[in-house]
Formats: structure tokens, sequence, C-alpha cells
């Protein structure tokens, strides 16, 4: 692990304490991940303003008092508090004022306040082929696979650390030749219907994750003209069921423009063909409750919603009102457009209550009763039952606003058979 | 022990010495929503370990899983004194590297990492002193 000139003087302390200790962590890190040295990132994207615990305050802090300034654009995820309502949540108030410090401490860093784990739909879109140093496990595979930019899992500390200096330990993704697929995952016994409907693609990702991992796929067969979230929908749920940093997808994403172009020279280590009947397994995995039409809230917006998924929600509730509350999870930029447009008052007057800044599996917000949750979000029907005691029940859009319209849970079932 | 011969590590991924009571793992366990980090306990209803706790003890793990938010955890169990006293893995495994590497920077008390091979693994006694030089000595 060999470090320029620059960043040994940084390390020293000659560029104060908080670089030193950026550069000291990174440095350490990138021995024992095996990197020869460090690389200039582009940009940052930081999970560490999350709440979990003092330590990472008094972490955020040090740095903060240490004069550390983020070196290139950064922006933040998502918070422990809604910083817009910030009495709202259910955050005892020892955790709630140190979840306060955590997220000032980021922004006194030089953190652009955007609070969103989808950062790449509030303007922030790395070039194809940068190095980036980005941390949230949906951003970072939605950077590597729909962008093309260049990153590893970063999270906690490492995140920051990167920031400050500009720099990452070379290693894992930013070398080209770690990002040819490994494995082929063949979808032509699926129906062209559902590879075009949006509740395909956290199924998807469900799947893909448990059966990969932390490897790389070439899906085939997706349609050319798959939407953008409809990919963030699929890279959230294959890295919330599994490791997945990168995924292609055949004449889709940038990388891989034909499957000879993308596939590891040795040929891929295998090859996957997908069935309806595997299909229809992780689309029952998502749901932890099947049986009875019972439903007390719906939650979407994981990763946060983005305006035509808004649009999207508000085709299909038709004017209508809710009998359940309904709480969308979106970024203060959507919120801002939504507000400017007059749709605000309509929406919440039938029911919907917008989450900006964080989310509902994150930081206690749902009412501690428990109960049956339903979300068209792959990522909430993964962590909504650890993480708040709620079982859960997948579905579409539209079967998540009939559900909510009818105050029970109601299928629709066509797609899938 | 194999012969009484004391195992040594494959890399001593982070130097230090520990002693302690063997934890070991018999499946991955992340610590962001597996182990509670005010205190130690395996908090994940579906790890065969549940409700053990692994203050003070020597953790052996095959490789490290889930979120990279289990640095945050780790840095907390050692910030408040619940931290596993060492820790074993067969795979390198960055998310709890960095915690134990972020505690040294803030002046907790850290804890020794090392590489073993599966074999060792599978042989280590139930209390064991860690050596900086990754010897594992039996007590």
């Amino acid at each position: 692990m060999q470090l320029t000139e620059d960043e040994a003087a940084w390390a020293r302390g000659e560029s104060g304490p908080a670089m030193a200790m950026a550069t000291r962590i990174l440095a350490e890190m990138g021995r024992i991940l095996g990197a020869d040295r460090l690389i200039p990132v582009a940009s940052a994207h930081i999970d560490g303003c999350l709440y979990h615990g003092d330590s990472g305050v008094h972490f955020a802090e040090r740095l903060a008092t240490g004069g550390g300034q983020v070196r290139v654009p950064t922006t933040l995820n998502v918070g422990a508090l809604n910083l817009l309502k910030p009495e709202a949540g259910l955050l005892p108030p020892h955790q709630r004022a140190m979840a306060h410090r955590l997220m000032r401490a980021y922004v006194v860093l030089g953190c652009r306040q955007t609070w969103t784990c989808a950062p790449y739909q509030v303007g922030h879109r790395p070039a194809q082929g940068e190095d980036i140093a980005w941390a949230e496990s949906n951003a970072v595979v939605f950077a590597n696979s729909v962008l093309g930019a260049r990153t590893n899992r970063y999270g906690d500390f490492l995140d920051i650390c990167a920031a400050l200096t500009g720099r990452a330990p070379r290693y894992g993704l930013h070398l080209p030749e770690n990002r040819r697929a490994t494995i082929v995952v063949r979808t032509a016994s699926l129906s062209d219907a559902l590879k075009r409907s949006s509740v395909f693609f956290p199924v998807l990702g469900a799947w893909l994750g448990r059966a990969v991992g932390s490897e790389i796929a070439a899906i085939e067969g997706l349609p050319a003209d798959t939407s953008e979230d409809a990919l963030k929908a699929l890279g959230a749920a294959a890295a919330s069921t599994g490791a997945v940093a990168l995924f292609h997808a055949i004449g889709v994403t940038p990388e891989a423009p034909t499957l000879a172009a993308i596939c590891h020279p040795e040929g891929p280590r295998q090859i996957l063909d997908l069935t309806p009947e595997m299909v229809r397994q992780a689309l029952d995995s998502l749901s932890t409750t099947t049986r009875g039409e019972r439903l007390d809230v719906v939650a979407l917006g994981s990763p946060h919603y983005s305006l035509p998924e808004v649009i999207r929600f508000e085709a299909a509730r038709k004017g209508r009102r809710f009998t359940l509350p309904v709480t969308i999870c979106t970024n203060r930029f959507v919120l801002d457009i939504l507000e400017r447009q007059g749709k605000i008052p309509a929406m919440t007057a039938a029911g919907v209550e917008f989450i900006t800044d964080t989310c509902v599996v994150v930081t206690p917000i749902l009412p501690p009763t428990g109960g049956i949750l339903m979300t068209d979000s792959g990522k909430f029907a993964h962590y909504t039952p650890p993480n708040t005691g709620y079982a859960v029940a997948y579905g579409s859009v539209s079967e998540c606003v009939e559900s909510a319209v009818a105050g029970r849970i109601v299928r629709d079932e066509e797609i899938w058979r | 022990m194999r012969n009484g011969d004391p195992l040594t590590a494959r890399e001593v991924l982070l130097c230090g010495a520990a002693e302690g009571d063997l934890l070991r793992l018999e499946r991955p366990l992340s610590f962001w929503g597996g182990v509670d980090p005010t205190n130690g306990d395996i908090t994940d209803p579906r790890h065969p370990q549940f409700g053990e706790n692994m203050s003070g003890r020597i953790v052996a793990m095959e490789r490290g899983i889930g979120s990279s938010s289990g640095s945050s955890i780790l840095l907390e169990l050692l910030a408040n004194g619940h931290g596993p006293a060492g820790l074993l893995l067969i795979e390198p495994d960055a998310i709890l590297t960095l915690g134990a590497v972020v505690a040294r920077e803030m002046g907790y008390a850290t804890l020794p990492i090392f590489l073993i091979s599966e074999a060792d693994f599978l042989c280590l006694p139930s209390r064991l002193r860690m050596h900086p030089t990754g010897v594992l000595e039996a007590l």
C-alpha cells in the first residue's frame, strides 16, 4: 500500500486532524483489502448519517471539529429524523437529540442536504467509467449498473473518509476486469407482459440477490426500454436479499450492449434459466402474510419515490380517498415539485402522508402496535418484518392503492398467471 | 489442538492480544440487525445462537454478511465496552475490520482480528489467548 507524497502528508496531519484520521483509515483499509494505492474519486454518497449509536456521532463530530470539509461533491443518505417535521417519529429523546447532532455534523462537513437513498434521482449522476465512493446498497448497485460508474459497496465511516480526501482504495469494482459477469440469467420463458410490468422488477431482484449473492449477473431478455425506476427497484431488492453491487442487463445497461461485451473472458461460471415457478417462489418470499385480507398501513417509496412513481400512484388512485393510512417516502425535491404543482392538498386529503429525509424501516415511525403493512417495494418487503415488527404483504402499486381504498388486501393475480 | 501444538493464524489483519472464552458462530451473522449494540446480545431470531452474548469473548465466524452498517455496530460495542475480545475469521471482512480500525482511531479499546484456516476454525479450544504474533494458545 503506497501513499503519494500528498497523501502521506495528509496522514501526518499537515492538512489538519480530520484529513489525517480519514487518510489513515483509508490507508489501513486499503492494506487490509489488498489495494496497492488510493485512487481519486469524483463524488461520494454518505450512509453514515443514519444514527446507530452515540459512537458514530462522536466520530462525525471529531471530523467536523478537526476541520474536515468534503473535497468532492457529496450527497447524504437518509437520517433517522424527518428534518422538515422534526417533532414527528417515535425516537426516544436521547436518541432523537443524538440523531439530530449526527445529521448536523455531516452538514458541517460540507455534504449536500439531499437526505435521500436515491441521490441519482436528485441530480447526482456520475458519468460512465467514473470512480466514485458511494455507500447505501441500492445507490451502489444503481451507480454501478445503471450509470456505469465504479464504486465498491462502501459503508459507514469509509464513505466520509473518501469524501474528505477525494480518495478510495484501488480494489474490487474500481478495476474494469472485476466488472465482468460470471453468471448469465436467461428470461426467455417469462412473458413479455410480465417483463414490462413494474411489479416484476422487485421480484426479479429478490430472486437475483439470493441466487447470485455477491457475484455479477448478466440478465438477458429484458425490454430495451426498461425504465430507470424498474432498474432501481431491481437493484434495491437484489442488494437487500444478497450482496449484489453490480448487475448487467443486456441491451439495457451501459456496460452490456451485448453478452459478449460483458461476459467474463473464460465464459460464465453458471447459466441460470429463470422459470415462472422460480418467479412465483420469489414473489411469495416477499410476503410474510399470504392468507386473509387484514391490512393496517400501506408504505411506498423504498428507494424514495421518484416523480414518475408518484404520478403512476396518482393515476392508480383516480381521485379516490383511502380508508387506511398511506405513507409515501420520497425526497424533498419531489415534494417541492408536487407542492409547486398544487398536488399536495388533494393527496393529503385523500389520506397520503409524505415522509422525507428518512423512511419507515430505518427509524420508528409506524405505530408500535404492529400489524400488516403492504408495499410495492422489494426493499421494504425485506426489511419491514425485522425492523418494524410488522408483517408484510407485497403487491403492485395498483394492488396497494385498491387495498388502501377498500381497507383490506385486494389482489389482482392476472399478471402472474 | 492437534498434538498440543498451538494454532497459528494465516494472517494477522489487525494486530493485538486478547484472551477469552470462544464463541464459535455456527452461521455468519450480520451485526446490523443481528447484535444489540448496547450489550452484545445476538438478537437475530433466525440465527442458531440467538440469545447468546459476545461481550468479552473471542468470536469465531466463517465470514461477515449483511449490512455495511455492521461497522457502526462493532464501533458502538467497542465504545461501550461490550465488544468481543477478539475476532477470528476464515475470510477477510471489510465491514467488521473497519469498525475496529475506526475504534482505534477514536481511542476506544479495540480488538485483534486474525484470519485462520477452515480446518483450524473447527478445532479451536474453548478458551484461548490470541498473541500479537498470530499464535493461538489454548488456556
